[in-house]
């Protein structure tokens, strides 16, 4: 422990303490920009300087060491000016209308310029040209409002390992971005949008499609349904001012037809069937293993998470075989809505619109992908991210926090509990297991309301064990046989974990891996700003939603058993796999030409 | 530049445009194979493999990035940060005027002026010959013989704009007489 004094208070801290967390502490607030928890700070942004007695300069409390004696001021006079002056000076280069920005409501620089009393520009300096890439489906960057904090640079690399931004060129011609400021659509990007979520400013935001949505909206020949996946109900309150962990199901459906959708359906419709096709390919792929002695389709990987599908198709194609040929639940919904659904209510199919609500960028892209068209046309049309619907429900006038609530749509609204739980980390995988236990021993997980705890939270990567005994049937090979489990979450995590596997390739049977940290509910298109503890209340919140339903088995769900006996027929059957199952390819890292 | 630039691999001003990206690609990986789990290798490896081709080919580095697993973005970012590295083919021969404090008080813009008359070229580029490409330096540490100028690794002192051909006329000579030259 060290001594410290900050503003006069005498203060006991930890040795490797940094003087920002030192004040954290004493819950003295330093104001930061290119801080982020849990990352190694990098003193870019120079917003977090303090004045220390003794040293000739401000240093930046975000890597600055405490040491014994220390005496700090976090808000003296010099250290006001100082503040004041860079951020004046980030402002001198920060090219945005601040009237027409998408951030206007939640930009840090504008908030920060706010706080420190700025009021007039006193340095008018060079502005960098608008350069917007549009080439990406899933983001837009505009590097004239780039402030060069990096956050995005060390989200990219150091959480997803993915790395494809990095400060380019050199002083004043400094721009952040893919390699030699080439449009992102020409780099690995996975399109999970965490720089969007840590951007302070309007630099890196989702492609909207919220325009498109509204034309469907108001276009009388088309029969507009709305999915929405999981991880929204336990965030979208917060585009209102609701505490995080809020669950807004009810108001969200509400909301929802009061904006004019035909039907507003549930993707966790989709997760329950999910969990059908998923688990019994997972079964099939044991009981291929157990008789002709070949894993190579071992251990089998997720697929909901299309961040993960584009990280290990350009960076792990030897993953491929392993990963669940199922398509995510947001894709076999809209093959199912243009399909069974259309026949069911009578609908061409040509003028129907799929929309979904994702907390997810790379969804976008997931919806666009060419091989999403099995029902002979683009199965989901349209997706807005979770932020995107907040801002649609406040451009329509609604009022939202004093909504009513409202049941979702049969059939494709009705979910078990299960499904919810695809919002959190472990959860895909807690899913399936309950499942399967049930199909392979005829009876419920044991496990104290139905939770593999080991498998829930926010540690990078975490294992589990499940014996099966009391088997019956076909499945009486698994008798005793101890089924062992994977989840990694972040993409850096799941880099991990598979170099793990590729030395112990016998060691599990089942591996969930979740693109964003926390899972869905820590998605690039949920409300800012998520920190750990905005991930805890929203995990908190869908394990609730879990518990709060009476059927809590994908298995048990009547709509996917009505869909089965009416159109489907079997889990893996032929029309399955039309529908609900697709394939994978290796792509470059760089495009080459 | 450091001594990795002089240390490694430098090739023959002679035969540097003839060599191909496909006859390095084994060169490179034995000199990435010396720095494999050394930190700070990107850059001595970047040097070696410019010394090789005389510029970096977008296929060498994506190759250096994958064998070095540093992501392309940052591999970029170091090379578009140093003057020193291009992603373009250069002349047979580069010819950087020092624009450093000492060398432009001494009239170093006056030299850089009159080299680029002379070539007909702008800084950054290559004579359409491709024998010379022009460059800034910024300080090759002879400030005592300002203004300075380099061509290939050879320095030349206290350079006057009245004698920049009679500077150059020596690199322009026919392959045959170059060896001599290049020996001097």
């Amino acid at each position: 422990m060290c001594k410290i004094t900050i503003n006069g208070n005498p203060l006991s801290v930890q040795d490797n303490a940094t003087i920002l967390e030192a004040a954290a502490m004493a819950n003295m607030r330093i104001p930061t920009l290119c801080y982020l928890e849990g990352l190694q700070p990098m003193g870019a942004c120079r917003v977090c300087i303090v004045e220390v007695e003794g040293s000739a300069t401000l240093p930046a409390s975000c890597s600055t060491p405490v040491r014994e004696g220390m005496v700090i001021h976090t808000n003296s006079k010099r250290v006001r000016e100082a503040r004041k002056t860079v951020v004046e000076l980030l402002l001198s280069e920060h090219e945005g209308d601040c009237r027409l920005c998408e951030r206007s409501e939640d930009c840090e620089l504008r908030k920060l310029a706010d706080e420190l009393g700025i009021r007039k520009n006193r340095y008018e300096g060079e502005k960098p040209s608008s350069a917007t890439d549009t080439s990406s489906v899933a983001l837009v960057r505009d590097n004239a409002k780039c402030i060069k904090c990096r956050r995005c640079v060390q989200v990219c690399a150091q959480i997803q390992h993915v790395g494809v931004l990095a400060p380019q060129f050199r002083g004043y011609r400094t721009t952040i971005g893919p390699a030699f400021s080439d449009p992102l659509s020409s780099v690995a990007c996975v399109q999970c949008g965490q720089c969007a979520a840590v951007c302070p400013v309007g630099a890196i935001v989702e492609h909207s499609h919220i325009d498109e949505v509204l034309s469907a909206l108001e276009n009388p020949h088309k029969h507009v349904v709305v999915q929405t996946a999981p991880a929204i109900r336990a965030a979208l309150g917060e585009c209102f001012g609701l505490a995080p962990g809020t669950l807004v199901t009810g108001k969200m459906t509400t909301a929802l037809k009061l904006l004019g959708f035909d039907a507003v359906f549930d993707t966790d419709f989709a997760a329950d069937l999910t969990i059908m096709e998923e688990g019994t390919e997972l079964l099939t792929r044991l009981m291929a293993a157990h008789q002709t002695g070949d894993r190579s389709k071992l251990p089998q990987f997720t697929s909901c998470s299309p961040g993960w599908i584009n990280y290990a198709e350009h960076y792990f194609p030897d993953t491929l075989d392993k990963i669940s040929t199922c398509k995510s639940p947001q894709q076999m919904f809209g093959a199912l809505a243009k399909t069974y659904y259309a026949q069911k209510v009578g609908i061409d199919p040509a003028k129907m619109v799929v929309v979904s609500i994702m907390p997810c960028t790379a969804k976008k892209y997931e919806a666009a992908r060419p091989e999403m068209r099995s029902s002979g046309f683009q199965d989901v049309d349209y997706v807005l991210t979770t932020r995107e619907l907040g801002d649609l429900i406040k451009m329509s006038g609604i009022d939202f926090t004093a909504l009513e609530d409202s049941p979702m749509d049969a059939p494709l609204g009705i979910s078990t509990g299960a499904a919810d739980i695809f919002a959190n980390t472990g959860g895909v995988m807690e899913a399936a297991l309950r499942t399967v236990h049930a199909v392979t021993t005829g009876r419920p997980i044991g496990m104290e309301d139905l939770h593999i705890a080991v498998l829930a939270g926010l540690e990078g990567i975490k294992t589990a064990s499940v014996t099966l005994s009391g088997t019956i049937g076909v499945w009486k090979f698994l008798e005793g046989k101890e089924v062992k489990v994977a989840v990694a979450h972040g993409l850096g995590n799941a880099a991990a974990l598979i170099g793990h596997i590729r030395d112990n390739p016998d060691e599990f049977q089942f591996v969930e891996i979740m693109t964003c940290p926390g899972g869905c509910i820590g998605g690039g298109g949920q409300p800012r700003f998520t920190t750990d503890e905005v991930r805890r209340a929203r995990i908190a919140a869908i394990y609730r939603e879990d518990e709060g339903k009476q059927l809590r088995q994908s298995h048990e769900n009547p709509a996917v058993q009505q869909l089965y006996a009416e159109f489907l027929g079997s889990p893996l059957g032929e029309k399955s796999h039309h529908l609900l199952h697709t394939t994978y390819e290796q792509h470059e890292r760089v495009k080459s030409h | 530049m450091t001594q990795y630039a002089h240390a490694e691999h430098k090739n023959s001003a002679g035969s540097c445009h003839e060599t191909g990206v496909q006859d390095v690609i084994p060169i490179i990986d034995d000199i990435i194979g010396r720095y494999r789990g050394t930190r700070g290798a990107l850059i001595p490896v970047l040097q070696s493999a410019q010394n090789l081709l005389g510029y970096l080919p977008k296929e060498v580095l994506i190759h250096i990035s994958d064998q070095l697993d540093i992501p392309y973005s940052e591999v970029a970012g170091v090379v578009t940060f140093y003057s020193f590295f291009t992603t373009v083919p250069r002349g047979k021969h580069t010819v950087r005027v020092c624009l450093g404090t000492a060398c432009y008080v001494r009239g170093g813009k006056e030299v850089l002026d009159a080299i680029s008359k002379e070539l007909r070229i702008e800084v950054e580029q290559t004579t359409e010959d491709r024998l010379f490409s022009l460059e800034i330096g910024r300080c090759f540490g002879a400030c005592g013989l300002a203004p300075v100028v380099m061509i290939d690794e050879t320095v030349f002192q206290r350079v006057k704009p009245s004698r920049i051909r009679a500077l150059l006329d020596p690199y322009r000579i026919g392959p045959d007489q170059e060896a001599d030259h290049e020996t001097n």
